[in-house]
């Protein structure tokens, strides 16, 4: 059994901490966010540099090649730091959806300039209420489409978007005619929001139609699981540091139960997290027929635990916790962030469920 | 990443494999019809695992251990896991309480006069540490062990000591010094259950049955050479016997139902609103219930994956009781509200719903599981404290003398 990252893996674990706490400590989200910026752009031309943009891109189109656990530990590293770069929206969602499902020609526009970091692309499913990639209002014919997607995470710093429409997946440009992008708030006030409203716009659907967009879903929810893993963390680590710190009572708030044992259940938390996140990791290498069952485990065992994480960090920090100049903000925005992204608890319950009862019938008969 | 077996462990995996088809007739399926059956079947099969050489697998051969590796005791146990074998008889003493024999015994006599014989299952073990005034705070104990000669004299109570009525002999924990703090004060022995002011009596727990018992010694003697370790450095002892513990204890017991039955039982029953299994509340419960049980199983094969790699595993495996025994608890809770009133009928009466009698029957033993092998708040101190280094409580007794702390009430 071989149920764990391999070395090399490991390796640029350690070279990517080592890179996000030398140059994107938390201040860095904190210039992002008191400025209203779109992402900080010297640091993102610095991982571009590093081939973090290039990792997943086949050679043939200017990548690296390497595999998708090596993208697993670099978006629970960016979560850890919650990096004012449009990491997730580009790499973890738009380079993967076109990977997977783009045309030849999409590829051989867009793939190379991902890698070299001349473009940056981002990812649209949400259309207000009900779940992000169902049902959608789009109307697409003649290669326009009408409709608009909201919110839609970096769409400011985006050259193109994938966007989910009536049947399966579609990429405009953001520079096109009858695209507007237009900023709106978001409860994260570091990776910014914007209402992308389609009018005639020019679109090309990409390959594998309503079957591609599911896969879609499910591998992008085991990229955002790490990165609410590494959020999740994060917390409890932020929490860990100041509750040794924190003296009331003649003692370390560390030394008390209730302290104690919080911190406890986020370990155990993160802990079930991490495990599931690792099968969905293996689902997605892979391929497994598992794949739906796994992607719903990691996404909701990650939710669950960025969530719990990031609550109980501010909780723990009392009233300091609650300040704009504390970094507790950043986890407790993000988290709701990351799980109202990609379907809330209920949705993936049901998934989970549904896949389980499959399983289930699959055996009987 | 894969989860499959190393050649070496695939070609371990098929000896054993073999050996249990080939063996199997040994093994009685149906429930045991009495208490001295369901004992006999136990000792034959641990004969025939002994015989192969399936018993004590990472022991020193130097002691009669197969000196094999972690991943071989993991993949028999595997395997034996499904043929529903007997080896609760002998998971406390082999388990914990012989490791610590020829880990601490005073010479090579003792490994070779209790090691074999216990391995071959002819005689049986128990562990006797809890008492009355002394259960998560173990060093808390006051049964006493006084020097007389080369023997020692053995008074107090222990209780919690599972399957006492059938042991042949115990570890004991004992108070040799209470002038002393209460974790410098303690000795361990191996006690003959048979000896002359042994007394053993049967608790009845909650949940009906009586796996455990109060033991009772009455100037029971001791002999000297029968001590495991140095006088006075019995919590030390311990330690060994219960890191041991927290590898035998944590897994969900096989009989425990789990998500698959939730969803049987949920299809099964109709709601005002309509199948209950089509319903986002309780989908969302069973849910919650396979991130915990799956879970717990994958952080699992993390710690297997170290083990099989020569790696150190990590401390996850620590999370392991503390979700096991609280999800069995929720889930069988869950799972009679679904059944509304029908759900508080049992045994006979129990309505014919799929799997709710094993539901509620898993439900009171779970009670049971959350205190036993480290109750929930300790599991979480351990967390807390060796995992994330954390201050350990505030111990007004820990550095003054027992005699003393007792006295004060503490």
């Amino acid at each position: 059994m071989n149920f764990q990252f391999s070395e090399e893996a490991e390796a640029l674990r350690d070279q990517a901490r080592r890179f996000l706490e030398d140059k994107s400590g938390r201040e860095k989200a904190r210039a992002v966010m008191e400025s209203g910026a779109s992402h900080d752009a010297a640091l993102w031309a610095e991982i571009v540099n590093l081939g973090w943009t290039a990792l997943r891109i086949p050679e043939e189109h200017g990548g690296l090649g390497l595999s998708v656990l090596e993208l697993c530990v670099l978006a629970e590293e960016i979560g850890r730091a919650v990096s004012p770069v449009p990491f997730t929206s580009s790499v973890l969602l738009a380079t993967e959806a076109l990977i997977a499902a783009g045309t030849d020609a999409q590829k051989a526009k867009w793939l190379p300039k991902l890698a070299d970091g001349s473009a940056i692309g981002t990812v649209a499913l949400a259309e207000g209420t009900g779940v992000p990639g169902a049902k959608s209002s789009i109307a697409v014919s003649g290669g326009k489409a009408n409709g608009a997607k909201l919110p839609v995470q970096d769409a400011a710093a985006a050259d193109f978007i994938i966007f989910s429409g009536p049947d399966g997946l579609y990429l405009v440009e953001t520079g096109a005619a009858g695209v507007s992008v237009d900023a709106v708030e978001t409860i994260d006030l570091v990776r910014r929001s914007a209402r992308v409203t389609l009018k005639d716009a020019p679109v090309e659907a990409l390959e594998g139609g309503r079957a591609a967009l599911e896969k879609f879903l499910q591998s992008s929810a085991v990229l955002l699981a790490f990165e609410g893993l590494g959020g999740a963390d994060a917390a409890m680590e932020m929490a860990l540091g100041y509750a040794r710190e924190r003296v009331a009572f003649g003692r370390k708030i560390a030394g008390y139960q209730a302290v104690k044992h919080r911190l406890a259940d986020m370990y155990i938390k993160n802990q079930l997290a991490r495990s599931h996140a690792y099968y969905g990791a293996w689902a997605v290498l892979t391929d497994a027929p598992e794949l739906v069952q796994a992607a719903a485990g990691a996404r909701l065992a990650a939710m669950d635990a960025f969530q719990f994480a990031a609550e109980e960090n501010v909780q723990l920090h009392g009233g300091i916790g609650f300040t704009w100049e504390s970094d507790c903000q950043f986890y407790y925005r993000r988290a709701r962030l990351l799980t109202l992204a990609l379907g809330a608890k209920t949705h993936w319950s049901d998934v989970l469920v549904r896949s389980l009862e499959q399983r289930n019938t699959m055996m009987a008969a | 990443m894969d989860f499959e077996d190393t050649p070496e462990e695939a070609a371990y995996r098929a000896q054993v494999k073999a050996w249990l088809e080939a063996n199997k007739d040994a093994i009685q399926q149906e429930d045991y019809s009495s208490r001295a059956d369901s004992v006999a079947a136990a000792k034959r099969w641990q004969a025939r695992k002994y015989e192969a050489g399936y018993v004590g697998i990472t022991w020193p051969k130097a002691v009669g251990g197969q000196g094999g590796n972690a991943m071989q005791q993991i993949i028999f146990n595997q395997e034996e896991a499904k043929y529903n074998a007997p080896t609760g008889l002998y998971a406390i003493g082999l388990g914990m309480c012989i490791p610590t024999v020829f880990t601490h015994g005073l010479s090579p006599d003792i490994a070779k006069r209790y090691v074999p014989v216990a391995m071959k299952g002819e005689e049986v073990w128990c562990q006797l540490f809890s008492e009355p005034a002394a259960g998560s705070d173990l060093a808390g104990i006051r049964t006493r062990a006084e020097r007389d000669g080369d023997e020692w004299v053995i008074n107090g109570q222990k209780v919690w000591t599972s399957g006492a009525h059938l042991s042949d002999f115990g570890i004991v924990v004992t108070r040799t010094d209470p002038n002393v703090p209460k974790h410098k004060g303690l000795t361990m022995f191996i006690v003959d259950m048979k000896a002359p002011g042994v007394e053993v009596r049967p608790i009845k727990q909650m949940s009906g049955g009586s796996e455990f018992n109060e033991v009772f010694f009455t100037d029971v003697r001791i002999k000297d050479t029968h001590r495991l370790g140095e006088v006075g450095e019995g919590w030390k002892v311990s330690l060994t016997t219960l890191m041991h513990e927290r590898l035998a204890v944590g897994g969900k017991p096989a009989s425990a139902p789990g998500v698959q039955e939730m969803i049987e039982l949920a299809r099964a029953i109709d709601l005002e609103e309509g199948n209950a299994l089509e319903q986002s509340h309780v989908r969302q419960r069973i849910a919650d219930a396979y991130i915990a049980d799956r879970g717990i199983a994958l952080t699992r094969m993390r710690t297997i994956s170290a083990l099989s790699s020569g790696r150190t595993p990590g401390p996850e495996s620590s999370i392991s009781k503390v979700v096991v025994a609280k999800t069995m608890q929720d889930v069988g809770s869950f799972a009679a509200d679904l059944c509304e009133s029908a759900g508080l009928l049992m045994g006979a009466d129990s309505p014919n719903l799929p799997h709710l009698s094993r539901f509620q029957t898993s439900y009171i033993g779970s009670a049971g599981l959350r205190i036993a092998g480290g109750t929930d708040e300790i599991l979480r101190n351990i967390i807390a404290e060796r995992v994330l280094g954390l201050p350990g409580e505030i111990r007004p007794d820990k550095d003054i003398p027992f005699s003393e702390a007792t006295k004060l009430g503490l």
